[in-house]
């Protein structure tokens, strides 16, 4: 791949969204930047504003409140953007599939690029797939 | 003509200080991942997120003003190129200085914080505009004990606003630092550089888990990169001017570069300790702090300075 598909697999800022997850997600985020884990090494830096954002890490069921936000914040990331579905409500629902408030899956509200399944997903899994959505960008590269 | 536009474009100005200030802004990150015990990031990794905004969308927020949004990242790097190109052109011949020389890098150096102040205000954000606001009074609280320690290095120097001059003086005298006066306004410029580049104890204007990085919040793409390039390049201006005002500035000698590499180290490894060691404090105590403390001290190293030790 070229140049420019090296250069935007090797610094990725995530914007970590809580779509109603019950925590657990955001927790284990926060443990991928502890030493043990230390994901700064392979560039990702978890931003606070949505502009500075290469990824949009969703935890937690969309339901009828957050799609509207979910959307406005996928239209203000600035391209190319990428979609991580996180944990077992952001990819599937999970427990809350026959609730009545979470009409959709993410997928079906945005377009997703990686799921990492889990309730919640180790920081192992974390890394695994954020690895894997480098891979797929950057089909030659290694890490 | 062309050679000035070389001087400010590619050597001792953009290129140059912008290459060491993202070196410097790694540096800071790798000493940070040590001494929290982890690995941290390559030393390419500045370059390559400067790269990659190159590459992204950059984005116009509805409510802002167009014009002064993305005239601000321009404006300052703009001033902060000037400002090091002045500093590093006149350590390279020091007969290319001119009177009050440092009276206009002071005030270059001040531009950034007013035109991000001025964009945060631009960008429509409630958020940025807070962000804007705080960087206002954090300039006012940084800028009196910043003039009355660099009062010191004029005044020790027979009283010559020229950085030549200072220059010139501190190579047939002692450096300004090796005197009590000296030493005591170093420390108190060291805080000002610290809240000039906006490191922890006074990260209020950017406080990421607060105000989400504040006044730059709405700027994206290109205009985040110049923002963060004149940021790396003040990284590099303002330690330059303090070797140049309290260790005698840069002599272009295998020593003397090998000398003001080792001191420009010092003193970056000096801020980053302090960054790492603090918590972040609130506005209004950042205002008492330096109205108190190293004004006072300040005014002392003047005293001092005028009586002579």
């Amino acid at each position: 791949m070229g140049l420019r598909e090296k250069i935007l697999t090797k610094s990725l800022y995530v914007f970590h969204l809580s779509s109603g997850s019950c925590n657990n997600c955001d927790i284990e985020i926060i443990d991928c930047l502890t030493p043990r884990y230390d994901i700064e090494r392979f560039g990702i830096v978890l931003v606070g504003s949505i502009k500075h954002a290469d990824i949009l890490l969703c935890t937690g069921s969309a339901n009828r409140l957050t799609i509207p936000r979910i959307k406005a914040l996928y239209e203000q990331m600035p391209k190319p953007g990428f979609v991580v579905a996180f944990g077992a409500c952001g990819s599937s629902r999970g427990l809350f599939k026959d609730s009545y408030n979470t009409g959709k899956p993410l997928d079906e509200i945005i377009p997703v690029d990686i799921y990492i399944p889990g309730c919640p997903p180790r920081p192992e899994a974390i890394i695994a797939g954020l690895l894997k959505l480098i891979g797929k960008l950057n089909p030659k590269g290694k890490k | 003509m062309l050679e000035n536009l070389f001087k400010f474009i590619v050597y001792p100005g953009f290129i140059f200080s912008g290459t060491i200030g993202l070196l410097a802004g790694w540096f800071d990150r790798k000493v940070t991942a040590r001494l929290q015990w982890r690995v941290g990031p390559h030393w390419y990794q500045n370059f390559i997120d400067i790269a990659k905004l190159f590459l992204k969308e950059t984005l116009m927020p509805k409510n802002a003003s167009k014009m002064i949004f993305f005239a601000m990242p321009l404006f300052t790097m703009a001033a902060s190129t000037l400002a090091s190109t002045i500093i590093m052109v006149i350590n390279q011949a020091s007969g290319s200085t001119f009177i009050g020389d440092l009276i206009v890098v002071v005030y270059l150096m001040m531009i950034p914080a007013l035109a991000l102040m001025l964009g945060g205000f631009a960008s429509g954000n409630p958020l940025a505009s807070l962000g804007g606001s705080r960087e206002m009074k954090l300039m006012l609280s940084y800028e009196l004990p910043f003039l009355l320690a660099l009062v010191v290095p004029i005044a020790k120097c027979g009283y010559s606003i020229q950085l030549g001059g200072i220059i010139t003086y501190q190579a047939s005298h002692r450096p300004v630092f090796f005197s009590l006066s000296g030493a005591l306004s170093f420390i108190v410029m060291l805080l000002c550089v610290q809240a000039k580049l906006g490191f922890v104890p006074f990260d209020m204007p950017e406080a990421e888990t607060e105000i989400v990085s504040g006044a730059y919040i709405e700027y994206s793409g290109r205009a985040l990169a110049m923002l963060k390039i004149s940021k790396a390049i003040l990284t590099f201006a303002l330690p330059a001017l303090m070797i140049t005002l309290y260790f005698g500035g840069i002599k272009f000698t295998l020593e003397g570069i090998l000398k003001s590499i080792s001191e420009y180290i010092l003193i970056l490894l000096l801020m980053i300790v302090i960054k790492n060691t603090n918590p972040r404090v609130r506005i209004d105590q950042a205002m008492r702090f330096f109205w108190r403390m190293p004004t006072v001290l300040a005014v002392l190293a003047v005293v001092l300075a005028c009586l002579g030790s």
